[in-house]
């Protein structure tokens, strides 16, 4: 079970699946649709990325039984019921726990932990950040609607200042998270964002995640139609998203529209300035493989506040030996050096006596 | 002249000191040399939360008793027959509990002015007569002990440190112990550091040989070894044995063990003994905190390892929302819970068993689970083994109670043999189960009720589990009044099945007229039965019954009560078991307790037993 490694053909679509098998089987997108009736609102942007995940799944070219969905508590979290692999939704805020262990013990699963702004950032960022620094196989699919929907909309930790909610009905005090500067800042080796509504571009970056050996992470704006509608809106309109998506490509200069593009800053800070023609030297090149996250998480910065200029794409994305590994790692070692555990041995290890 | 020796059938020894004296390595040395001698033994450290407690100070004092015998013995004594204090506050500390007549060994050179003041002697005990009723041995332990080591080149610090080594060395040769053990002991802990491995088998010998010249001590002891049953012994604590237990539960079930814990005192001890046994496929992940090694478990568990997690009272509540989710997605999954005093942070290193009831209640809903609780140092062995049986047998969660007194406390154990213990073998469901060729995750075997646990990665059987209430079958998600009635009494139902195939509660009644039955749980086990057999020598009659099993209850217990005029019931919380004896049997069970952080005296229990017979 978990010594299974490789598969016959040759080799796994994507780095991050290197121990899982290779699938013999063709699959489609509707092989991994559930016979589950799905419960969301109508309009809700998680039937976005259902759709786009499903679709992508086949790509994956590993057996449906070694694809594992781990969720927590919230609407995102039901995704687990509407695919056709393993799954479990577990309780608020745990999943990256669980998919912990699960990824730990199984380096034959792909595994995909779907949580929300409230199940990730508040009541699991603990877990959250845990499993980004340990740097465990797993893909987290963290679905931002900046509130909390299941529960009837209360701001949730991504809520802008002020937001007035129910449980805040004269705006909410608190300061919100950035998703993806805090990832970085735990360490994180892959940290990307997209948006539900791009079908294209969300593909492309669970594609790159899937590629990705280790924890990656994924921030995906969603659109809550109930509680928090509109909240991305100037990122899908037609006539503004050009001038606010920093669309990011590795090796690529990042531009924003026309015209406009990243430049450093005094301090290193990233800024988007306009440019003349002698400017466009100074566009910063993305570059998603440096080993400092200093210079991703300056890229992080540049939305905050209100979505002005919103990097989407792989902010960062660096090679470092996943958890798993590393575990499997050290009990061969073991195995190797002292030989296989032998139990009436340790039984009778230390000091002993016997009687006649 | 060779000394006198006089043979003796038992003896209660206490070293004490402070924490940075090594009272616990000492004590743990002295009971290697005893075991390797072949005595019984059982032992009872006691030691501050505190690392280094401030020096000299009644809360930094650290102890370690020992009670060997040349016969069975079930505790580590109520009262020293010899305790050694290694300065004034180990001597507070502890001279309350020495009986009048025993001996004091004390470090005088600790005895200045200053260390008598810090707690509180105003005069030195040593010279007021107030220590007239004992037997006093003064010894300038940490000088001579400086004297010995004059010729090596370590610093005085290094030197004075050693004088636990004097002291061990002087006992060993007042109770003709064997050196071998020890010697071998400093020269693998020393071996990067010559010196000071040197260093200390001489402050052991330098022990031994004043032990053997002084006048003061005219006599030394013999305590043969023990007449205990034919077998190869070896000395283990509690938390020893509970990882061999889940490492052999793990062999003998066929799953990989995963352990996800949280250090936390005093159960720590458990994921150090695990994380150096990676040889045996055990795979032990640190977590970031409780939920997170409770959770990573129970991830384990769901891809087909043995998943257990360790902890102590305030771990346990944390742990409490998944172990919810494993009743719920009915997976094996082992929660241990070292007891300590407790609430909220307590007492960190003292015993109780105050959780039986958060074990069996402390969920959300009706949340049953399995309890078990080993009753000695040894058992903890046995008694993982029997929760990897119930875990991976019937899917639940099984909750282990052991407690500090015997997570530290050590006895002889007898190994089994590895070809005797039980085959676990666990089968994982591997095709279809339902009428159409479908797999249904919650369609249970008849007999245990329990559902197939389908692992990742076998093709057909995909399946999505949860913690929203289930369809009976198939699994889905079910609101539906009439499913979550049946499925609440389903996992209830299931749960009290398991008494059908556990061991039948033993009555130790030899008589077979006694009026009174007292009637314990977990680690009292040792206390009880050494104050029945107080009350057997003086001529009372009184059934003993140990409960290892709480959830369920043995199939027989409601008639052991009800074969008792009486019931006695100690517990080291505030009635517990009592509360559920009465609460399921309608037995008017008297219930004993004192939460001392601390077992039972069994002095103190006899007197108990004694009272109830007495009134029967």
């Amino acid at each position: 079970m978990s010594e299974q490694t490789g598969g016959h053909r040759e080799g796994p679509a994507f780095k991050g699946l290197k121990l899982v098998p290779v699938s013999d089987e063709q699959y489609t997108m509707k092989d991994f649709k559930s016979d589950q009736e799905v419960r969301w609102c109508p309009g809700c942007g998680d039937y976005a990325v259902l759709a786009a995940f499903q679709s992508f799944l086949p790509e994956l070219g590993v057996p449906r039984e070694n694809i594992v969905m781990v969720s927590g508590i919230g609407c995102s979290s039901r995704f687990p019921y509407y695919l056709t692999t393993y799954g479990m939704h577990s309780i608020h805020g745990r999943a990256p726990a669980v998919a912990t262990g699960l990824a730990a013990s199984r380096p034959d699963l792909s595994v995909w932990v779907i949580t929300g702004d409230g199940d990730g950032l508040s009541i699991g960022g603990n877990h959250l950040i845990h499993a980004l620094r340990r740097n465990v196989n797993i893909n987290i699919l963290m679905f931002n609607n900046r509130i909390y929907g299941l529960t009837k909309g209360q701001y949730s930790p991504t809520s802008e200042p002020g937001k007035i909610t129910k449980s805040s009905p004269m705006g909410s005090l608190d300061a919100p998270f950035n998703p993806v500067s805090l990832a970085l800042g735990a360490e994180a080796t892959f940290v990307a964002r997209t948006l539900d509504s791009d079908r294209k571009h969300l593909t492309g970056v669970l594609r790159a995640a899937a590629d990705h050996q280790g924890a990656s992470f994924v921030e995906i704006y969603q659109n809550c139609p109930i509680f928090n509608d509109d909240a991305f809106a100037p990122l899908k309109d037609p006539g503004q998203r050009d001038l606010r998506l920093l669309r990011m490509e590795h090796g690529e200069p990042l531009l924003i529209g026309e015209g406009r593009g990243v430049v450093r800053g005094e301090y290193g800070e990233l800024g988007v300035s306009e440019l003349s023609g002698a400017d466009s030297a100074r566009v910063v090149r993305h570059d998603a493989h440096r080993a400092d996250p200093g210079y991703a998480f300056a890229l992080s910065r540049l939305d905050y506040p209100a979505f002005e200029h919103v990097p989407i794409g792989v902010f960062r994305d660096v090679e470092r030996p996943s958890y798993d590994e590393l575990m499997l790692e050290q009990l061969t070692e073991a195995e190797t050096v002292q030989g296989r555990g032998d139990l009436a041995a340790l039984l009778a290890g230390g000091d002993t006596w016997t009687v006649d | 002249m060779p000394k006198e020796v006089q043979r003796l059938d038992r003896v209660i020894i206490r070293f004490a000191g402070d924490s940075g004296d090594g009272m616990q390595l000492t004590g743990d040395r002295f009971t290697q040399e005893t075991a390797s001698f072949g005595n019984d033994l059982s032992t009872l450290p006691n030691f501050p939360a505190e690392i280094r407690a401030p020096a000299g100070t009644l809360p930094g004092v650290s102890s370690f008793q020992l009670h060997f015998a040349d016969h069975d013995i079930m505790t580590p004594g109520d009262a020293p027959n010899v305790l050694v204090a290694m300065n004034p506050a180990a001597l507070k500390a502890n001279v309350e509990d020495v009986p009048k007549g025993e001996t004091i060994i004390v470090n005088t050179d600790e005895f200045t002015k200053r260390a008598l003041t810090k707690v509180g002697y105003s005069a030195n005990p040593l010279e007021d007569g107030s220590l007239a009723e004992f037997k006093v041995s003064a010894v300038p332990l940490t000088s001579m002990t400086v004297k010995a080591l004059e010729e090596f080149s370590i610093s005085k610090k290094d030197a004075e440190r050693a004088k636990n080594m004097f002291a061990l060395g002087l006992l060993s040769w007042m109770y003709n112990r064997p050196s071998e053990g020890t010697l071998g002991f400093l020269r693998a802990k020393f071996a990067n550091r010559p010196d000071i491995m040197s260093a200390n088998i001489a402050a052991f010998k330098a022990g031994w040989n004043f032990g053997e010249t002084t006048e003061d001590f005219a006599v030394s002891y013999e305590i043969r070894p023990a007449a205990l049953p034919p077998g190869t012994y070896r000395n283990i604590t509690g938390n020893t044995a509970l990882s061999y237990g889940l490492i052999a539960g793990s062999e003998l079930t066929g799953l990989p063990l995963f352990l996800g814990s949280y250090p936390i005192t005093p159960a720590s001890d458990i994921l150090h003994e695990l994380s150096k046994h990676k040889r045996f496929g055990v795979r032990t992940f640190q977590a970031e905190d409780e939920i997170a090694g409770v959770g990573a478990a129970l991830g384990a568990s769901f891809g087909g390892a043995l998943g257990v997690t360790t902890t102590s009272g305030p771990g346990m509540v944390l742990k409490a929302e998944t172990v919810g989710l494993a009743v719920m997605t009915e997976l094996p999954l082992i929660v241990i819970d070292v007891q300590r005093g407790g609430p909220s942070t307590g007492l960190p290193t003292k015993t109780e068993q105050a959780d039986l009831l958060m074990a069996l209640y402390g969920r959300n809903g009706e949340s049953p689970v399995p309890v078990l609780a080993p009753c000695s140092p040894a058992d903890c062995f046995a008694i993982a083994i029997e929760a990897a049986r119930i875990a991976t047998r019937y899917r639940t969660p099984v909750i282990v109670l052991s407690d500090g007194y015997l997570a530290n406390g050590s006895e002889p154990w007898r190994l089994p043999e590895v070809a005797q213990l039980p085959d676990l073998s666990v089968r994982f469901a591997s095709s279809p189960n339902g009428p159409e060729g479908e797999f249904l995750p919650y369609l249970r075997d008849p007999e245990t009720l329990a559902r197939p646990w389908a692992v990742p990665g076998t093709a057909g059987l995909e399946h999505r589990i949860g913690g929203i209430e289930k369809s009976d079958r198939t699994g889905n998600i079910s609101y539906s009044p009439a499913n979550h009635d049946l499925m609440v009494r389903t996992r209830q139902g299931k749960i009290d099945g398991i008494a059908r195939d556990i061991d039948r509660l033993d009555v130790d009644d030899p008589s077979g007229r006694a009026k009174v039955l007292v009637l314990g749980w977990g680690g009292t086990f040792g206390s009880i039965g050494a104050a029945v057999r107080r009350v057997r020598r003086a001529g009372g009659e009184v059934a003993q019954a140990h409960l290892r099993h709480l959830n369920p209850f043995p199939e027989n217990l409601a008639d052991v009560l009800g074969g008792y005029e009486r019931v006695l019931v100690p517990e080291i919380n505030l009635g517990q078991l009592a509360l559920l004896l009465r609460g399921k049997f309608l037995v008017d069970a008297i219930s004993y307790t004192k939460v001392r952080g601390l077992p039972f005296k069994a002095e103190e229990l006899a007197g108990v037993l004694q009272e109830v017979i007495d009134n029967v």
